[in-house]
């Protein structure tokens, strides 16, 4: 899966989380008693945890984890914070940061956050005050050791290299020399890298493969290999490249291995450490290429560029202020007046080189339009293609079967609304599957196929665009959803036999409600529906449930289109003009005026073997100067609202066209049949019908 | 000597009106509306401006004075207040003064038949000239506006 597609979206949003968990951990010290202020830092943490363990790096999400552990115990006031827990998060905030720049600069953002976390766990156990004193006396012994030339293994290689031993490889450290008359000692490190490469794969070098590759080193560099070659042969072969002096090839065991990476290489000096991680990220982002790196942490030089450090190719953005974008995109509207003005000059003036000119700035300015319109603009799919995995792996996790089918994932919205939008539906998403989708063995003893379905939808309908999560599985369990909300104090028992059917499925947005009776790693620590309402509403939008016992629930978004492009039917009512989205609209066609049928009063006509109403727009919009009934032929629009359908008059219609919705502003409010404005490329203001006010 | 302050003058229907100078975003001169169905009859619809569509009231039809077409003087005053942007069509508009606010005097009951309510107070400026000083708040009050929709409607 390819993942550079939304990795520039995880940067932009991990940034945000630790910018905020920064600011709030600052006003927590601030304020230790505001329990709100926690709330914030550990949501921001959750997800954090979550966007981090989705996108694979698995040890932002660890670190994160310990963190949320401890913030946890904090919001539940069984913790009080202390100096010690602060510094130990902002500890952990810096490694966290350090990590998603790692991934910035196209690295795996791995690092050795060993000693943060035992800080944390100690926290988390009580211990901390015991590890305080432990950790201040590591620093003291440290920083003894720093200036010692020792080449240590942090946990990771260990592993890496105690693996191969267990699986029969060989381990050697081999230490070479290269001649001190040597012109070019870079060249003579690569082709001892290279052979070394061919033999098998290297864990480590010091010093580091760039440092060598710039001969930023003497005469003697050291490196960890795994191998099936014989220490003699490897030592002849390496002594075969001209120039080398010696070649100190030592086996290594799990003794010498523990040796190496004793715990105090945990704490080492940052340099050290800033070094490893460097070098690590460096292998990675040549190894990812590799389709099969079984160890993530080899180093493995290409041949034609070893291990140059290039950032992976990570997509370039920067991120915009959107009041500039609005900025920017009303200017542009006011050149394309100028330009149809331009236009009209330059077909009365007649001179080529001027309309020349003009075609030109017309075309240059059409591709302008283009980019300037959709700035905003983002697919859908950038939130939506993360999905598959993490329903795959909680899927796996719960020992389900899944299958997730997505709809309409290039249905474009505000690049605000897209940026918020991606944790509600993970908590919807997971949702559905922790507590909708039934275990294999439930769903056959249903009569369901084995396979459960979550439907996951966009599409724009009117000036909303509509997210929906549906599932097959068990639906809500009104009975269980009572209780539970009684037990919570969300409603008492005489509010709860007033409920309808649909308040009751509304309960589970209910703060502080959790169905599940155990606390999953999927569903969460009650960061749970609640969240995700108040989350929806912020934006402007609402969220509604449907669901049938045993059938299945589906979870419908709505979200407001602040600013958007659409499809619409430009259409004429006399001297004006209105906008129709496509998207409601069924047909068009012609009648003729026998054809409209009179029932009751009302009319209607025959459309498609059914009788659907007949809305005259010209009276609905009271227009002054055009009045369909004074046509023997008349043009409709078949719209529709759900299920419902009706065709409306129009005079004519002038095509289909991509607009720009505006609001009407705050002046103007709750227009009947009117949801928003256009401007025209001519520069007038065309406004916007909502069909669904058209449709009773 | 009070403050000084800058004020946009216009003419509507032979008096002259006064609006803070920072209250005002532009000063347009007449341009193609869209008449916006089912609003009342002061608002003319909305325009165009530079991108954002502004709504359009006729400040004549808003006091209750007899609207008359627009003419090569008319202009339209873009004015925001909170964040309510709307643009006023005024029979002209072209000075721009500085007024002392000790010169400005709460209203009368009666002015020239623009109701009491609208007026913030009124500038004397030498010593026949008499400058309306709008309240803009409630030009733009939008309760009353919904109710002046009932009673048309």
């Amino acid at each position: 899966m390819d993942m550079n597609a939304y990795l520039s979206m995880f940067i932009d949003e991990s940034n945000d989380h630790l910018q905020s968990l920064n600011e709030n951990l600052l006003r927590l010290e601030g304020e230790p008693e505001d329990l709100s202020i926690v709330q914030n830092i550990f949501r921001s943490a959750h997800t954090l945890k979550g966007m981090s363990a989705t996108m694979g790096y698995e040890d932002l999400a660890a670190l994160t984890h310990e963190m949320e552990n401890v913030l946890d115990l904090v919001r539940n006031s069984k913790l009080k914070m202390d100096s010690f827990i602060f510094d130990t998060l902002f500890k952990g905030l810096d490694a966290l940061e350090a990590m998603v720049q790692d991934v910035v600069n196209g690295g795996t953002g791995k690092a050795d956050v060993t000693s943060i976390v035992s800080a944390l766990q100690s926290i988390f156990s009580g211990e901390h005050k015991q590890a305080e004193s432990d950790q201040k006396a590591a620093a003291a012994g440290n920083s003894t050791n720093a200036d010692k030339p020792i080449l240590l293994l942090d946990e990771y290689q260990t592993s890496v290299l105690k693996q191969s031993i267990d699986s029969g490889h060989q381990a050697y450290h081999i230490h070479v020399t290269i001649r001190e008359d040597c012109l070019l000692k870079a060249v003579r490190a690569y082709m001892v890298f290279n052979l070394l490469e061919a033999h098998g794969e290297i864990v480590k070098s010091e010093p580091s493969v760039q440092d060598l590759e710039q001969e930023k080193f003497d005469r003697s560099f050291t490196v960890f290999t795994i191998t099936q070659t014989k220490l003699e042969d490897l030592q002849t072969q390496i002594m075969n490249v001209s120039e080398v002096e010696s070649a100190v090839v030592t086996l290594l065991d799990e003794e010498s291995l523990h040796l190496l990476s004793t715990p105090t290489a945990n704490q080492q000096a940052e340099a050290e450490v800033k070094k490893a991680k460097e070098e690590v990220a460096a292998a990675i982002a040549v190894v990812e290429k590799k389709e099969e790196a079984k160890a993530p942490a080899v180093v493995a030089p290409r041949k034609e560029a070893p291990a140059q450090a290039a950032p992976a190719a990570v997509n370039r953005t920067i991120r915009v202020d959107i009041d500039r974008l609005d900025t920017l995109m009303n200017l542009f509207s006011e050149l394309l007046i100028d330009r149809v003005r331009l236009e009209q000059l330059s077909s009365e003036i007649k001179r080529n080189d001027l309309t020349e000119t003009v075609e030109h700035m017309t075309r240059v300015s059409t591709d302008l339009q283009n980019i300037v319109l959709k700035l905003r603009m983002v697919p859908v799919d950038s939130v939506f293609n993360r999905f598959p995995r993490m329903i795959r792996d909680l899927a796996k996790s719960l020992d389900k079967k899944i299958e997730l089918v997505i709809t309409g994932a290039d249905t474009e919205l505000d690049r605000t609304v897209i940026d918020e939008i991606g944790d509600p539906l993970v908590h919807l998403l997971r949702n559905s599957v922790d507590h909708g989708i039934e275990t294999v063995e439930e769903r056959i003893a249903a009569g369901k196929s084995e396979v459960g379905t979550i439907f996951l939808r966009a599409y724009h309908s009117g000036n909303h665009v509509f997210i929906e999560v549906e599932e097959d599985g068990r639906g809500i369990n009104q009975e269980r959803v009572l209780k539970t909300a009684i037990k919570n104090g969300v409603v008492t028992e005489d509010e709860a036999k007033k409920l309808s059917s649909d308040e009751i499925n509304m309960l589970i947005f209910a703060a502080g409600f959790s169905t599940a009776e155990k606390i999953s790693d999927i569903s969460g620590r009650g960061v749970g529906l609640d969240v995700v309402r108040s989350k929806i509403t912020s934006l402007g939008g609402n969220v509604t449930i449907d669901s049938a016992f045993g059938r299945g629930t589906k979870f419908s978004v709505q979200l407001p289109l602040t600013l958007s492009i659409i499809s619409a039917m430009l259409i004429k009512l006399g001297s004006e003009k209105y906008a129709i989205p496509l998207s409601s609209i069924v047909e068009t066609s012609i009648i003729r005026r026998s054809q409209i049928l009179n029932v009751h009063g009302n009319l209607m006509i025959e459309f498609r073997n059914t009788v659907i109403p007949l809305v005259s727009l010209s009276r609905v919009l009271e227009t002054p100067d055009f009045n369909d009934s004074a046509e023997e032929e008349t043009e409709i629009v078949v719209v529709r609202k759900g299920e419902k359908w009706a065709a409306v008059t129009v005079d004519e219609f002038i095509g289909q066209n991509e607009i720009v919705l505006k609001t009407l502003g705050k002046y103007l409010t709750n227009i009947e049949a009117i949801s928003g404005a256009t401007i025209l490329g001519d520069g007038q203001v065309a406004l916007i019908i909502d069909p669904n006010a058209l449709i009773k | 000597m009070g403050e000084e302050l800058k004020v946009i003058v216009f003419a509507l229907a032979e008096e002259e009106y006064g609006i803070e100078v920072d209250k005002v975003r532009t000063i347009e001169r007449m341009s193609p509306i869209t008449r916006v169905p089912k609003t009342a009859a002061f608002i003319k619809g909305v325009m165009n401006l530079r991108g954002v569509v502004v709504p359009v009231v006729d400040l004549r039809g808003r006091f209750g004075l007899p609207e008359q077409e627009p003419t090569d003087n008319s202009r339209i005053i873009v004015v925001a207040v909170d964040d309510l942007e709307v643009g006023f069509i005024v029979d002209s508009a072209n000075d721009v003064i500085d007024i002392d606010t000790d010169n400005i005097d709460s209203p009368p009951e009666i002015v020239g038949g623009v109701k009491a309510k609208y007026l913030h107070g009124i500038a004397k400026l030498g010593d026949s000239r008499l400058l309306i000083m709008l309240n803009l708040v409630e030009v733009l009050n939008k309760n009353e506006i919904e109710q002046l929709m009932q009673l048309e409607g």
